[in-house]
Formats: structure tokens, sequence, C-alpha cells
């Protein structure tokens, strides 16, 4: 299983040709309890830096930028009721959406988790 | 250039308390703790917040004749609300209009006895000194209080927590102003502010705020709450945030403030008129404003922020009005918001729709506030 990290905080886990997409723990400090959460529609095809899905905290709207090019396949349905899972599991059960991997060469721009690691100190 | 960011006297306390900085009004403010915005929220509606509200400015209206009175009549050529019958130890909301009827500032005036207290927004305050001093140089004094700070404590265990370092506080009413000792500091204590909640403001000298502070937040029911709560508390108590929800472009009645605007002050009182656009306001008090300030309450869960475009269909093709301050109301356990719609869709319960992301949400017009009050009248 390979995650992949973004410098925008996204992580993305390779499942196939699919990759499952979240925020990384430091981001889901950062923004704090999360009250709302939405992906783009399933089919929607999606440029890598484009945004995918939006978090909102109480104070503010932040976007979720594809970390690769690809169909977005499906939303963690378990956020529309509780966003706040993303701050309790970030990294787990609290995955954003699911998207297909147009390209995979795009992977190896991405960040492993020690290089990630490193950025966020 | 960038100026570099100016400290309030409790900097030092905001780091120790593990705040988040942000730049705030040419400030470094607190906008949350460890606890964090929702945390903070709902323990000062259950309990009680202390915010630093040192940013904010502190003026003192003093008459060189003496005569307090002199220096409320002289105010009210700047702002419509009855200022005259302000009793000493009283406090009251007010606006600064412009000729053309806009507001350049909210602010709270105190009658201090022999002078007035003006507290205004950060972001006005050096504009609001000059306005006032140039005005009013011909009959009063006009002093900033700079070297002063001012510290809020809001919620139902608000009382508890002043009473327990001065019992006097205890005994003052919803607007009462009172100079009270707290923990050896003297204090300027309002039992007023920004949350909906009960509540104190407290000024005092730079030198005792670390003090007064320390003092509140050893309060077992106290903790410290950023700029992001008192953001989202003053949003659900349907509170404007000036520079958003009023400004030079809307007017008292626009913004649905004319209950700021005394009888006295009206046509037929008996200091009608004589404030910076009163031939325009008064013209909207009797005839109404194309357009008001409404609440407005989402039907989803998604946020509906400042800036969004309202329509009257689903279709978007019939623009009704515009967002002005928006965000997740964590008391009302939904969206709220805050927004200048026309005349023709402001009754509460009138259905509109709001774009955000391209989508057009369900919304509705609704009284505010979105939360009780629970002020000690």
């Amino acid at each position: 299983m390979t995650v992949y990290y973004t410098k925008e905080h996204e992580w993305l886990r390779v499942e196939g040709n699919v990759a499952v997409v979240g925020i990384t723990a430091h981001a889901a400090n950062e923004l704090g309890e999360l009250v709302f959460a939405e992906a783009r529609d399933p089919g929607t095809t999606v440029e890598q830096g484009d945004s995918v899905a939006v978090v909102e905290s109480v104070k503010a709207a932040s976007d979720i930028y594809a970390p690769v090019t690809g169909d977005v396949l499906a939303f963690n349905d378990a956020l529309t009721d509780d966003a706040a899972l993303v701050n309790r599991d970030p990294e787990g059960e609290g995955w954003i959406v699911r998207m297909t991997i147009a390209d995979a060469s795009q992977l190896e721009g991405l960040m492993d988790r020690a290089t990630y690691t490193a950025l966020v100190g | 250039m960038t100026p570099p960011l100016l400290r309030t006297p409790l900097y030092n306390l905001h780091l120790e308390l593990g705040a988040r900085m942000v730049p705030f009004a040419g400030y470094d403010m607190p906008v949350q703790y460890p606890a964090g915005v929702m945390a903070e929220h709902l323990h000062t509606r259950a309990k009680a917040g202390l915010f630093d509200v040192s940013h904010m400015g502190q003026v003192r209206l003093r008459a060189r004749s003496g005569q307090p009175a002199d220096a409320a009549h002289a105010l009210e050529a700047l702002v419509p609300a009855d200022i005259a019958s302000l009793k000493p130890g009283r406090q009251r909301y007010a606006l600064f209009t412009t000729a053309d009827g806009g507001i350049s500032d909210d602010l709270m005036v105190a009658n201090m006895g022999d002078w007035l207290l003006l507290v205004v927004n950060a972001a006005c305050k050096d504009a609001d000194f000059a306005h006032v001093r140039d005005a009013l140089a011909a009959t009063c004094d006009v002093d900033m209080l700079s070297d002063r700070a001012l510290i809020a404590v809001q919620g139902p265990a608000a009382e508890a927590a002043l009473a327990a370092l001065n019992p006097r506080a205890a005994g003052m009413r919803f607007m009462d102003v009172a100079e009270l000792d707290l923990a050896g500091v003297a204090c300027i204590v309002s039992r007023s502010g920004y949350t909906g909640e009960d509540g104190f403001e407290i000024g005092m000298a730079a030198s005792g705020a670390v003090t007064v502070a320390r003092a509140l937040l050893a309060h077992p029911d106290v903790a410290p709450a950023g700029l992001g709560a008192r953001d989202s508390l003053r949003l659900e108590a349907g509170l404007c945030l000036y520079g958003s929800d009023i400004d030079l472009t809307t007017t008292p009645v626009e913004a649905a403030l004319e209950w700021s605007i005394q009888k006295s002050r009206r046509p037929g009182g008996a200091r009608a008129g004589g404030y910076p656009g009163a031939a325009i306001v008064a013209d909207q008090l009797a005839s109404g404003a194309t357009r008001r300030r409404v609440g407005l309450r989402a039907h989803g869960r998604a946020p509906v922020r400042g800036g969004a475009e309202l329509f009257a269909d689903e279709a978007g093709t019939q623009p009704a009005g515009r967002v002005t301050s928006g965000a997740f109301g964590p008391s009302v356990g939904g969206p709220v918001a805050m927004g200048y719609v026309a005349a023709d869709h402001a009754a509460t319960g009138t259905p509109l729709f709001a774009s955000v992301r391209g989508r057009l949400l369900p919304v509705t017009v609704t009284a505010m506030p979105f939360v009780a009050p629970t002020f000690r009248r």
C-alpha cells in the first residue's frame, strides 16, 4: 500500500488504479473542527491541482486539490453528517474522495511520508 | 511596505496560552487557542469566554465648558442616537453617519459622569478619532486613550467570575457602566458585549491588563476565546460586523438598525435630525428602504458565506441580494448568515436561493438573533 503526499497537505493512497484522497493530520489540525465537506459529483473529470472537494470549519471553506488527474468515483458519505470524522481519523475513516488515476506518472511528482513529515516539521 | 503588527498588552499571555495569532486591523491577535473555535464558542455560551479586545479604540470626550451635557449635545451632531438623555453610568449603541446616510463606524457611548467614553472599531479608530476631533474641537477635548486595554468576559458564568473579584459587578444591569476595582486594578466595567450572552467589557490601564486577565482566567468557568469564536458568536446573535454587514454604502434603516435612533432624534422628536445624512435617514424611517439586512438560515449543512449572491428563484435568474456574513453556527448547529435583500424579499419566511460554488442552495429569511439573548436587563 503506497501513500503519497502533496505540499497542499493532501494524502493519496493507491489501491490498484484507484486513488483514495484525504487531508493530513497536520492539515486537519490546522483547519480545526470541520462542520461540512462535499466533493465534485461522481463522473467529473478533474485535472491535477483542481479543486476536487471542499471542507469547511466554523470560520472558513478550504479547497481540497486533486493530487492527480482523474475521474471522481465517490465521496465519503460518512462525512455528510459528520465532517469532524476527518479530524478524528484524517488518514483513515476520514478519507474524502475516491478517484481514478489517469496518469500514474504524476505520482512520481508527489512526496513520500518522510519528505512530507520533514516539510511540516 | 506593511508596517509591523501592533501588539496588545495581553500579547505574551496569548502566546503562553497557546494562541494561534493572525493579523487583524493592524494587530497581531489570537484567532483561537488550542481548544479551537468550535469549543471556544460553545464554552462561551455554556460558561464564559475571555476575549482580548484591546485593539478597539477608546476615546474620551469632555466638554471644555465643564458641563457634561455639552459633550452629549456635541456628539449628537455626529450620531443619530439620543446621547443627551443617556444617564451617568449608562451606555448606548450608536452609529457615526455620513452625509449620504452611510455608516462610517458603529460604537458604544458611555456616560462616565463628567465625560463620555466612546469605544470604536479597531480598523476605524484613527479615522473616528480625527472625525470627532475635527468636528467637535471647538467645544470638546477629544483624547485617544491609547494606553488602555479592553477585555470582554461573556457567558452565563461571567457574572460569577467578576463578582468573585468585586461583588458590585453582580448588581449591574445590561448596559450599566461602573468604575470598579478588579484584582487591585482600577477598571471601567460595562455590562455589555458582542456575543448575545450576558457579560462584561472591562477597560483598564495597559499596565493592569495581565493582572485582571489572569484573575479572571483563574475562575474555573472562564476560558480564553479568540477572534474566530467572537465572530461566530456575534453572527448567531445577529450583530453587525463593521466592514462586512455595515459600511459607508449602508444606511441605518437598510441595516435594520433604526432601533439605535431614539424617538427624540426622529422627525417630530425634541432634537430631531442634526446628524450627517439625517434627511435621508428620516425619509427611510418614514417610507422604508429599498433593501434590508436580514438573517438567513440554509436548509442543508453547507455554510453560506459572505459574498454569496442571493436569488429569488431556483434557476438563479432573479437577483435578490447578497450575503454579507455567514458561518456555521455552533450553537444553532447549522449554517447562519446575514445579508441585504430587496425590500420585497425581506419578510421573515421568504424562500431564497444562495449561490455556493455554482449551486443554488435554498435559504429562508429568518428573524435574528438566531439564538435567544440572555442579557440581564
